[in-house]
């Protein structure tokens, strides 16, 4: 068999292994969508009142709530946990023993990156779409401020587009933190230090305003143009340009960067031998 | 005959800890071979260099022709390799387990499940096709583990420990199936182990201490090193015929309760002899060779179960 067509085929069957691994614990399916959902009813129901929009909502010809505001701020959320849970199979993997007969197969070295960083997005994007359709119905069912927002088929193949970009982005992030790890208590900790602080400050749960040092926080973390890609893929009129909302193409040079940059700096942790990988 | 894997010159440390001093060995094609030492003595390090798991820092390593270090892939496709950790997906089936592992050496469709299926077949695991792994007891894990090193029918198969955890009665099953793949498929095997019946079961065993090669031969060959075979004697009131029998024998004659144990240099003439010396006085004669343990422990001085420095496995 031809080498490209055999580490395909390899990709193919370690990222099946992995879905099939992720859809049997089915307490990790529930954490990944719930709790953000959860966050979104109830975060959506306390600030309601104290919330207003910023300025890039005022050409809209509705006024836009806290839930509509936080909705893709949600659904990077799901991305971030599924994509995370995603890949403390690594550690696991490594506890376990499998990853040790993985790596002594004739497979390259990307190929491992490449299927954990498939797996992962194709997760991530299959929960946080599915977030994405019910979440209109749920607020429509009165459990949150009315959503105006209207799905066409273009729009919505492009939001899932975006939406395989940060989730490729957020597993290889993960990828590079779970790799040189042993436990996964660790890995707990990275999260909500780092990653929690991370989404938080992406004007995913509340805008960051134009000056001081919050705003430039948020300009440096590359997650902000995955949440403000997602938000502008929300409406169907071009949204203007502010200071907390950056041009469609920014979001998609960063994010396209980011992804990129992320996937190398995984597949170069992973080609280096080490005894960790066999203790 | 061809030799399957070389090694020459390997040197390897962990930091400043030597773990294997200027270690040099062949493996022929289709023997089952041996690395045999306690812990601490290097053999895990060779293993991993073997499979490929940790570069090579000096000296030379080859699988079927290939270098370790310049052609790894076409070593990994020629290897098959059984961890003493499971290797397996807990949350996958017996079937799933062989299936993802045969792709990641280029099996795929029809070939794929044909070998699956010969797999479960030839290791017994036919009804535990769709088993989650991680239910099955430690004996079943181990074949399919085994089958899963065998799945690809590699050249050469690596088994690190490959019965620890195990009983008896598993561990003789699972030789029956590792002996019955080398003969059926001429797989070589080379086995890290420091459990001496496993041993005496390999064609050439290499015994290794604190990183450096003390012997290398067939078990018989090592055991023949040892002067001659031990000759034990029980006798009734054995003290009052130490001297005698001292006399008779000539050599070293040692006293345990009422067990005289010599070394016999000519044994069918000694036995000859002491029978005729003692006659209806014996209660037992027995003639032995001397063990791959008792090998080690006049080579080292030291005893296989003991433990060298734990961290150097």
């Amino acid at each position: 068999m031809p080498g490209e067509l055999a580490q395909f085929n390899a990709v193919v069957a370690l990222t099946k292994r992995e879905l099939i691994r992720f859809l049997r614990q089915r307490t990790r399916v529930i954490g990944a969508v719930g709790q953000p959902i959860i966050f979104w009813i109830l975060f959506g129901a306390g600030l309601r009142s104290s919330f207003t929009a910023p300025s890039w909502a005022d050409g809209l010809s509705h006024t836009v709530s806290y839930q509509e505001y936080f909705l893709p701020g949600v659904a990077a959320l799901i991305v971030l946990f599924t994509a995370i849970f995603s890949t403390i199979s690594i550690i696991e993997d490594r506890r376990e023993g499998f990853l040790q007969g993985v790596l002594v197969a004739p497979v390259s070295r990307l190929s491992i990156v490449l299927s954990k960083l498939a797996a992962g997005t194709m997760l991530s994007i299959l929960q946080a779409g599915l977030f994405l359709l019910i979440g209109p119905v749920i607020s429509a069912i009165g459990l949150g401020a009315p959503i105006e927002v209207t799905w066409s088929v273009t729009r919505l193949l492009m939001a899932t587009g975006f939406l395989v970009l940060i989730a490729a982005e957020l597993t290889a992030l993960g990828f590079i933190i779970a790799w040189p790890m042993n436990s996964t208590q660790g890995f707990h900790a990275v999260m909500s230090i780092f990653l929690m602080p991370m989404w938080l400050v992406s004007g995913a749960f509340f805008p960051g305003g134009d000056s001081g040092w919050l705003y430039w926080l948020i300009r440096a973390n590359p997650l902000t143009y995955g949440v403000a890609g997602l938000r502008r893929l929300l409406y169907d009129i071009p949204l203007p340009v502010t200071a907390e909302l950056p041009s469609m193409l920014a979001c998609v040079s960063v994010t396209v960067i980011a992804t990129v940059t992320l996937t190398l700096l995984s597949a170069w942790l992973v080609s280096r031998r080490s005894v960790h990988n066999v203790a | 005959m061809t030799s399957i894997a070389v090694a020459r010159n390997i040197r390897y440390n962990y930091g400043t800890r030597t773990a294997l001093d200027d270690v040099t060995f062949s493996v022929t094609a289709g023997i089952l071979f041996g690395l045999l030492g306690p812990n601490g003595s290097g053999k895990t390090t060779l293993f991993r260099l073997l499979a490929t798991l940790i570069p090579m820092q000096s000296g030379e390593l080859s699988v079927c022709g290939f270098d370790v270090t310049t052609q790894q892939s076409s070593v990994r496709r020629q290897l098959g390799v059984t961890f003493q950790s499971p290797a397996l997906d807990v949350r996958l089936t017996v079937a799933e387990n062989l299936k993802c592992h045969g792709s990641l050496y280029g099996l795929s469709g029809a070939t794929l499940n044909r070998r699956v299926s010969e797999m479960l077949e030839q290791f017994g695991i036919v009804d535990r096709r769709q088993t989650i792994v991680g239910t099955l007891s430690g004996g079943l894990k181990r074949r399919v583990e085994l089958a899963k090193g065998m799945m690809h029918n590699p050249k050469v198969l690596l088994l690190d420990e490959p019965t620890s955890g195990l009983d008896p009665r598993a561990r003789q099953e699972f030789w029956e199936f590792v002996t019955a793949q080398q003969q059926t498929q001429g797989t070589t095997m080379i086995v890290a182990t420091h459990l001496m019946p496993e041993a005496e079961l390999c064609d050439r065993v290499l015994l290794l201490d604190r990183g450096r090669t003390v012997a290398e031969g067939t078990p018989m060959e090592l055991q023949s090193r040892l002067d001659g075979e031990r000759l034990s004697v029980r006798l009734r009131d054995a003290t009052s015929h130490l001297d005698s029998l001292r006399t008779l024998i000539g050599g070293h004659v040692e006293l345990q309760g009422d067990r005289i144990t010599l070394r016999a240099s000519n044994p069918a003439e000694q036995i000859r002899e002491i029978m005729h010396a003692f006659g209806d006085q014996i209660l037992s004669l027995e003639l032995t060779r001397p063990s791959l343990e008792d090998v080690f422990l006049e080579l080292t001085g030291r005893s296989l179960s003991q433990t060298g420095d734990s961290n150097a496995r």
